[in-house]
C-alpha cells in the first residue's frame, strides 16, 4: 500500500540527499518549536507554520500553512491554532515551523512512476498555475549533467530563469544538481512511488525546496516498476 | 542483440504466395512490382493457377521451388494457408518472411490465437518474421519493391519503418517528390516478431543508411525500447514521428508531478535525452530526414540567411525566433567582402539581402564567402527558382523566342541551376549546411533550381519556416552530440 510521507520526513530525505531546504524546526507542541527555534539560529523570522502528518496531503486547502509570521507571540497563537486543527483521522501530526524564503519565481521538480518509463524526474514551472500552464520537462531516471541542463533549457519560460524582477538569473548548476539529487533520491528509497518538490523556490538565484512531498510503496508483497 | 535482416532486406530469391492472373489480388500486384522495379535476384510466384503471370513461370507449390534459391518469402495467401507454406518454405532455406497477409491480432480472437501459432513457427523454423498485415518492404540497394501498394524509391540513404503502413507510401511519395532517396523502408503491420527498434538495430548497422525514420503509434514498454534505442541514436540520427500523441495520458494523482505527466510529454523528454529527433509530423519529419541525409551537422547555431527578396529573409529570421538559431551579426571581414561584391543598396546586416544587385557569379562567390567563414555555422538561402520563374512567363508568352528572348531564358535557366549545384557543392566540401527554401519546389517543381537541387539529390524546402525547423533539428543533433562528447 502507498503511504504518504510527511513534510517533515519529506524534508528529511531530500536533506540528506543535497538539496537545499528552507531551515526549518519540527515539534509536537508550541513548547516544544519554542524550544527548537533557540537553538537553531538559521531559522529566522519572518516564519512560515504548518501542520503536517502523514495523513495530511493538503495543508493548504484546510487552512493549516500561516504565512509571515513576525514575532514569537504570533507563533505561539498559530501554533496552538493549528494544533486545534487536527482531526482525529489525522493520526500523529506535528508542528513544522521554517523560515519563510524570499523569491519571486517558483519551479517545481518531482519523481514519479510510470507504468511504460518506469522511473521519471520532472522540471516545471510551478506556483499555483503550475498544472495549468505545464511548462515541463521530462526525462527518464537516471540522469546525466547534460541530461539535466537541456532539462532546464527545454522549459518555455527561459525569461523566468535570467534576471527577474531584481534578483539575480537562476543558477543552472544548482538547479542541475538539484535534479540529480531527486534522482538520487528515487535510486536509494525503496519502494518511492513519486517525490514532490513544489514550490522549489528561487532565493538569490539558488533553488530551496520549501515544500515536499513523498509516497513510498511499503506493501511488503508489492513489485515495484523499476527503479534504476 | 541485432537480429540479421539481410534475408529480408536483400534476399537472394523471393518465393510470392498467392500468385493469380487477376490484376487485383495482393500476388500479382507484389510480382508486378519485384518485377517493375527491376529486383536483382530470382523470384518464384507460387499459386494454384498453372501457366504463366507476367511472363512468368507460376509453381504450383513451394516444393517445387529449387533448394536453396530462395531466403525471403512474401505471404499474401488466406491466414489458413500460411502456416503450411512457411513450413514448406523454410524447408527450401528460406530464413525471412513479409507477411502481408491479414486476418491475424487485426481480427479479433482467432486471429490472435493463428498469430500467436505463426509467432510460435517462426520461431521454431528460425524464420525472421515481418508483419502479418503490412504492406510490404522497399529496398533500393536490391532495387527491390515487395509491396502491396505503390510507390517504390529513389535511391538514397534514408531507412524508413512505420507502424502504419500508409505512412510508408507517404515517405516514399515525399521521396520522389524532393528527389532525397530511401535506402530501406518496411512496413510493421503487426509486428508480431519483429518491431521498429528491431528494425533500427539493422538499420544502424546497415552501411547503405545514414538516418532512420520511424512512425510510431502505441509504446509497448517505453522503458525499454528507451535502453535500446540510445546507443543507435549516438551512431546514427534517428528521426521519429509519433501519432497518438494528443491522447491524454495523465492520470489522476496525489502528486502534481503524476499530474503533470503526460505520456506523451515523458515520450518528449525520452527522445531529448536518447537522441531521437521528434519531428510534430509526417511532412517534417521526411523533410528533417532528408535534410540530415544530405547535409553535414552544424558546429554550432551561428546562422547566416542569404536571400535575393527582403520578406522571405524576414520570414526565414521569424521562424528562427522559437529555435536555438541565432541569426549572428555578420564578422567585420565578412562584411567587407560582400560589401565589395554588392550595390550599396544591400541590407548589411544579416539576412544578407542581395536586393537583385546579383550579377553572374555574385551568388555562388557569397555562399562560398559566408560557409567558409570559421565563425558562421549554417546558413538559409532563399530566392532560387526566381530568375527561372521569370523566364518560365517569357518562355510561355507571346514573344518568344524573338525579342532577345530565347537567350535571356536560357540565362536566367543556367543560372538557378548554378545556383542549386553551388549549394550542393559548397555545403558538402565546408561542411557547413546550406539549406534551401522556396515554393517553386511544390508549385513548379521543374523550375531549374529545384530541379537541379532534385538531381544533385539535395532537399529543396518549400518555405522558408520549413527549411529553418530542418536546420534546427540538425543544430539540435549537433549540440546532443558535442554535449556528449561524441563528436558531430
Amino acid at each position: 500500500m502507498t503511504i504518504t510521507l510527511s513534510e517533515a520526513e519529506s524534508r528529511l530525505v531530500m536533506a540528506r540527499h543535497g538539496i537545499a531546504v528552507s531551515p526549518y524546526v519540527v515539534g509536537p507542541t508550541t513548547n516544544d518549536v519554542m524550544t527548537s527555534m533557540a537553538a537553531e539560529p538559521e531559522v529566522t523570522y519572518p516564519l512560515v507554520a504548518k501542520l503536517c502528518g502523514r495523513a495530511i496531503a493538503h495543508k493548504t486547502e484546510r487552512g493549516l500553512v500561516r504565512l509571515r509570521i513576525n514575532d514569537e507571540a504570533s507563533l505561539r497563537e498559530a501554533c496552538d491554532e493549528l494544533l486545534h486543527m487536527a482531526r482525529p483521522d489525522d493520526g500523529e501530526v506535528q508542528l513544522l515551523v521554517s523560515t519563510m524564503v524570499a523569491g519571486n519565481r517558483e519551479l517545481i521538480a518531482g519523481l514519479t512512476n510510470n507504468p511504460q518509463f518506469g522511473l521519471v524526474v520532472m522540471l516545471g514551472v510551478g506556483g499555483i498555475l503550475a498544472e495549468a500552464v505545464a511548462d515541463v520537462s521530462f526525462r527518464l531516471g537516471p540522469i546525466s549533467s547534460a541530461d539535466a541542463d537541456e532539462m532546464i533549457d527545454d522549459l518555455s519560460s527561459q525569461a523566468l530563469l535570467g534576471q527577474f524582477r531584481g534578483e539575480p538569473a537562476v543558477d543552472r548548476v544548482s538547479l542541475s544538481q538539484t535534479l540529480l539529487a531527486l534522482c538520487d533520491v528515487g535510486r536509494n528509497e525503496p519502494g518511492l512511488v513519486s517525490a514532490d518538490i513544489n514550490p522549489l523556490i528561487i532565493v538569490d538565484g539558488v533553488p530551496v525546496a520549501v515544500d515536499a512531498l513523498i509516497e513510498i510503496d511499503s506493501g511488503p508483497s508489492e513489485t515495484m516498476g523499476s527503479i534504476q | 542483440m541485432t537480429r540479421d535482416l539481410s534475408p529480408l532486406f536483400d534476399p537472394k530469391g523471393i518465393i510470392i504466395t498467392g500468385v493469380s492472373s487477376h490484376p487485383g489480388k495482393f500476388g500479382f500486384v507484389t510480382l508486378h512490382n519485384l518485377l517493375a522495379a527491376g529486383y536483382e535476384g530470382e523470384i518464384f510466384p507460387v499459386g494454384r493457377e498453372s501457366g504463366e503471370v507476367l511472363g512468368r513461370h507460376v509453381y504450383g507449390s513451394i516444393d517445387e521451388v529449387p533448394d536453396g534459391a530462395a531466403d525471403m518469402v512474401f505471404i499474401c495467401t488466406p491466414q489458413r494457408f500460411n502456416e503450411d507454406l512457411l513450413r514448406a518454405a523454410a524447408g527450401k532455406g528460406v530464413t525471412a518472411a513479409f507477411f502481408a497477409a491479414a486476418g491475424y491480432r487485426e481480427a479479433g480472437a482467432d486471429g490472435e490465437q493463428a498469430e500467436r501459432r505463426l509467432v510460435a513457427l517462426a520461431n521454431e523454423l528460425g524464420v525472421a518474421l515481418a508483419g502479418p498485415n503490412g504492406q510490404g518492404v522497399v529496398s533500393t540497394p536490391s532495387s527491390m519493391c515487395a509491396q502491396i501498394v505503390a510507390p517504390y524509391a529513389p535511391v538514397g540513404r534514408i531507412a524508413i519503418a512505420s507502424q502504419s503502413g500508409n505512412f510508408v507510401s507517404s515517405f516514399l511519395n515525399m521521396a520522389h517528390h524532393t528527389g532525397v532517396g530511401v535506402s530501406r523502408a518496411v512496413a510493421a503491420g503487426n509486428a508480431a516478431v519483429l518491431g521498429i527498434v528491431d528494425y533500427l538495430e539493422w538499420f544502424t548497422d546497415d552501411p547503405a543508411t545514414s538516418v532512420s525514420l520511424i512512425y510510431m503509434e502505441s509504446v509497448d514498454d517505453g522503458r525499454a525500447m528507451f535502453e535500446r534505442i540510445r546507443p543507435l541514436a549516438e551512431r546514427k540520427p534517428i528521426v521519429v514521428v509519433k501519432g497518438g500523441s494528443s491522447a491524454a495520458g495523465a492520470r489522476a494523482a496525489a502528486s502534481h508531478t503524476g499530474a503533470l505527466a503526460s505520456d506523451d510529454k515523458i515520450f518528449d523528454g525520452m527522445c531529448r535525452q536518447a537522441g531521437l529527433i521528434r519531428a510534430r509530423d509526417v511532412e517534417e519529419g521526411f523533410e528533417v530526414a532528408a535534410t540530415l541525409a544530405t547535409q553535414p551537422i552544424p558546429q554550432g547555431n551561428r546562422t547566416v540567411v542569404v536571400t535575393s527578396v527582403g520578406g522571405w529573409g524576414v520570414a526565414a529570421v521569424d521562424a528562427m525566433a522559437d529555435t536555438s538559431l541565432t541569426a549572428v551579426p555578420l564578422p567585420p571581414d565578412l562584411f567587407d567582402a560582400i560589401d565589395s561584391m554588392l550595390p550599396p543598396r544591400w541590407s548589411k546586416s544579416n539576412p544578407i539581402d542581395m536586393a537583385g544587385g546579383e550579377t553572374r557569379d555574385t551568388v555562388p562567390a557569397i555562399l562560398e564567402l559566408v560557409a567558409s567563414h570559421p565563425d558562421v555555422d549554417s546558413i538559409v538561402f532563399l530566392g532560387l527558382g526566381i530568375q527561372s520563374n521569370t523566364a518560365a512567363m517569357m518562355r510561355s508568352g507571346p514573344f518568344y523566342p524573338d525579342f532577345g528572348l530565347e537567350r535571356i531564358v536560357g540565362f536566367h535557366e543556367r543560372q538557378d541551376a548554378r545556383y542549386a549545384e553551388a549549394v550542393a557543392e559548397i555545403s558538402d566540401r565546408t561542411g557547413t549546411p546550406i539549406v534551401v527554401a522556396t515554393e517553386l519546389a511544390n508549385t513548379q517543381p521543374d523550375n531549374p533550381g529545384p530541379a537541379a537541387m532534385r538531381a544533385a539529390g539535395k532537399m529543396c524546402h518549400a518555405s522558408a519556416g520549413r527549411a529553418v525547423r530542418s536546420l534546427e533539428m540538425l543544430t539540435r543533433r549537433g549540440a546532443w552530440l558535442r554535449s556528449r562528447g561524441i563528436g558531430g
